[in-house]
């Protein structure tokens, strides 16, 4: 037989939610077990085991200079490396401290600051070191998560659609909540593959998935602007778990002035 | 075929009963999410009774200004092709088994019978265009023929026109002229709430005669023709198709392309809502083990990078590329392609461009200032 191929699961500045998708994988994490040899995979066991892997998955973003060194050596040691969710692949809700000077931040937040050794930003990992393939989201969906293994598995490309959330909307039957109810969305800026899931309970896209393909926010904005979206409302929307996806980190800056 | 005849409003879910006894699933308008769209329904009473619409581009809003009406609204975000040419499906599934042998399925057939309640001219048309696409030729689409086969289509001629409908234009509307089985005119005047019914097939003949009906009289046919004149005279929106192929093939490096690439959002909104557009993409995907695997069709945009995307990357790149390439697909080499104009004029796109681009402004822009007139004008 041959070797199982190995597969390490790292975690940089996140929250643990990505990585926990995998063991939501209820029904396949078993037969994942049999496929793979889970070799780095402390969020399920502690037996870490030295590398080199065959795919590293690797949730959280760059903001610490220790972190920065270890992607290298993570890279190093990976023959393929995807990199999951918002942290990861564009430097997740903690970016936000790339529009500000994090010195004040944390003269605000902890009493002893000179403890803390961190960097003035927080980077996606594609700024690093190369990446083989990102899945987005915040959380991402853990069937894509599933069809990126079962990809790399079987030796093929991902199915994973790049085009607006709207397009997945349309397929599932939503009624559009901007045209029959004036609620602002994302969904037309956003990367699809949660399946439209805040404009089925009609709500709008608040872009978890960050930017599309080919997004076009400048006109998105100008059009929640004519209907009632002040500059700070704009802000805001883009300035979620992508706010460093740099399509929303310009229309951001764009309106803030 | 016989000719018009009346019947009143009670008789309407005879006429549901009917279908369903001949084995028919009723697909028809019904309120959901704030807006009417086409699912199932059992009766008459889930017919959005007394609901208009407004809409305009980029906006819709359900009004309650129909009064006792069943059928005052307009076309909604669906449109029947969902239910002929599903968003998505699964084509074949294969499976290898303990001895490595490859076993492929083809997916079964949708063997359900359809009945379109409340179809209107525009979809009509729509439909018949589709079946040139999927009918026509030599690569005949074998889950669309045995959906469409089952299908039995009961149209309604529309009393109204929502700002965005602009079908007499495109010669489509809003009187329902062929490709129905049964077509009905709803009347509510000081005569009562009723029905004016013609058959457009045998079978449609065959229901309304198991029907408690009487023949149309003079007044019935009057009150009918007035209220599609009705529809008819109350469209503002209309698109100039004189000479269309023809304008756009001489305007593909107008400045105006990039004038919409500017607000065009490339969400393909547009192309979803289309009751035309027939564009999918198939993905193939395993399972861990790699011993299943499907094929599946899902229902794909020329807005998106994918669709043009070939070895090295995608041939339309821009927005003004993509734009162009989709309204110069339904207004004109659609009709190169399949011999009919694959815009009918329902007015969706309009409506449900979240940014309310309207592809009869862009068109009557490009008419406006059309590159040919510049060079006439140097040549002289
Ligand atoms: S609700 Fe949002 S995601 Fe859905 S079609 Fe409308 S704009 Fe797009
Ligand atoms: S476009 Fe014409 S046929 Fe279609 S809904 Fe409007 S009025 Fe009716
Ligand atoms: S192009 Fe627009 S108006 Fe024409 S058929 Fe399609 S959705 Fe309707
Ligand atoms: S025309 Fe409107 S609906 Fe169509 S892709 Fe552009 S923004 Fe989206």
């Amino acid at each position: 037989m041959t070797p199982r191929p190995r597969l390490a699961v790292w975690k940089l500045a996140s929250c643990d939610g990505c990585q926990l998708s995998l063991l939501d994988l209820e029904d396949e994490i078993l037969t994942l077990a049999g496929e793979v040899e889970l070799a780095y995979f402390l969020e399920a066991s502690s037996d870490a085991r030295e590398g080199p892997y065959d795919l590293s998955i690797v949730e959280g973003s760059i903001t610490t200079a220790a972190d920065a060194e270890r992607i290298r050596r993570v890279r190093a040691a990976s023959r393929r490396l995807v990199t999951i969710g918002a942290c990861a692949t564009a430097g997740g809700i903690q970016a936000l401290r790339n529009f500000a000077d994090v010195e004040d931040f944390m003269s605000v937040v902890y009493a002893s600051p000179e403890y803390v050794s961190t960097l003035a930003t927080s980077t996606p990992v594609s700024e690093h070191v190369k990446v083989d393939y990102e899945l987005h989201g915040c959380p991402i969906d853990r069937r894509q998560l599933l069809e990126v293994i079962s990809a790399f598995l079987n030796e093929r490309r991902p199915a994973i659609p790049s085009h607006s959330v709207c397009m997945e909307c349309k397929r599932r039957g939503n009624v559009c909540v901007m045209v029959a109810h004036g609620t602002a969305c994302l969904g037309p800026v956003t990367h699809a593959g949660c399946g439209a899931l805040c404009p089925s309970y009609d709500r709008g896209c608040y872009g978890c998935f960050g930017p599309m393909e080919d997004p076009q926010p400048d006109s998105l904005s100008r059009w929640m602007g004519a209907h009632g979206a002040g500059e700070l409302d704009l802000v805001r929307a883009y300035r979620t778990y992508n706010a460093g996806a740099p399509a929303f980190r310009e229309e951001s800056i764009a309106h803030e002035r | 075929m016989s000719a018009a005849v009346t019947f009143e409003l009670d008789v309407l879910d005879d006429l549901l009963a009917a279908l369903s006894e001949r084995g028919h699933t009723l697909i028809g308008p019904t309120v959901r999410q704030g807006a009417v769209v086409y699912g199932e329904i059992g009766s008459a009473a889930d017919l959005p009774r007394g609901v208009t619409d407004e809409q305009e581009p980029g906006r819709y809003r359900l009004g309650a200004d129909g009064g006792a009406a069943l059928f005052a609204h307009n076309v909604g975000p669906s449109s029947w092709k969902s239910h002929l040419f599903p968003p998505s499906l699964r084509l074949w599934s294969s499976r290898r088994d303990g001895q490595g042998e490859l076993r492929v399925e083809e997916e079964p057939l949708d063997e359900r019978r359809l009945a379109f309640i409340g179809v209107r001219a525009c979809d009509l048309q729509a439909i018949l265009v589709q079946d040139r696409t999927f009918l026509d030729g030599a690569h005949r689409d074998r889950d669309y023929e045995a959906r469409r086969r089952g299908c039995f289509i009961v149209a309604v001629n529309c009393e109204r026109s929502a700002s965005t409908c602009f079908c007499v234009s495109m010669g489509t509307g809003p009187r329902a002229e062929a490709g129905f089985d049964v077509a009905l005119t709803e009347i509510v005047d000081a005569g009562g709430h009723r029905f004016l019914a013609e058959p457009g097939s045998e079978r449609g003949a065959d229901l309304l005669g198991a029907l408690s009906t009487r023949p149309a009289d003079g007044a019935d046919e009057r009150a009918a023709e007035a209220a599609t004149e009705r529809a008819a005279a109350g469209q503002d929106r209309a698109l100039d198709t004189d000479g269309i192929k023809e304008l756009l093939y001489a305007n593909l490096e107008h400045p105006r392309w990039d004038e919409v690439a500017d607000r065009c959002l490339s969400c393909g909104n547009c192309t979803q809502v289309c009751p035309t557009c027939f564009c999918t993409t198939v993905d193939d995907v395993t399972d861990l083990t790699g011993s299943e695997a499907e094929h599946v069709r899902r229902w794909d945009s020329c807005f998106s990078l994918e669709h043009s995307y070939i070895h090295g990357g995608s041939v339309r790149a821009s927005v003004r590329s993509r734009y162009r390439q989709w309204m110069t697909h339904k207004l004109a080499t659609w009709i190169d392609q399949f011999g009919t104009s694959g815009c009918v004029g329902c007015g969706r796109c309009i409506t449900w461009c979240p940014v309310g681009i309207d592809i009869t402004e862009e068109a009557a822009a490009i008419r406006a200032t059309d590159l040919r007139e510049g060079l006439e004008h140097a040549d002289a």
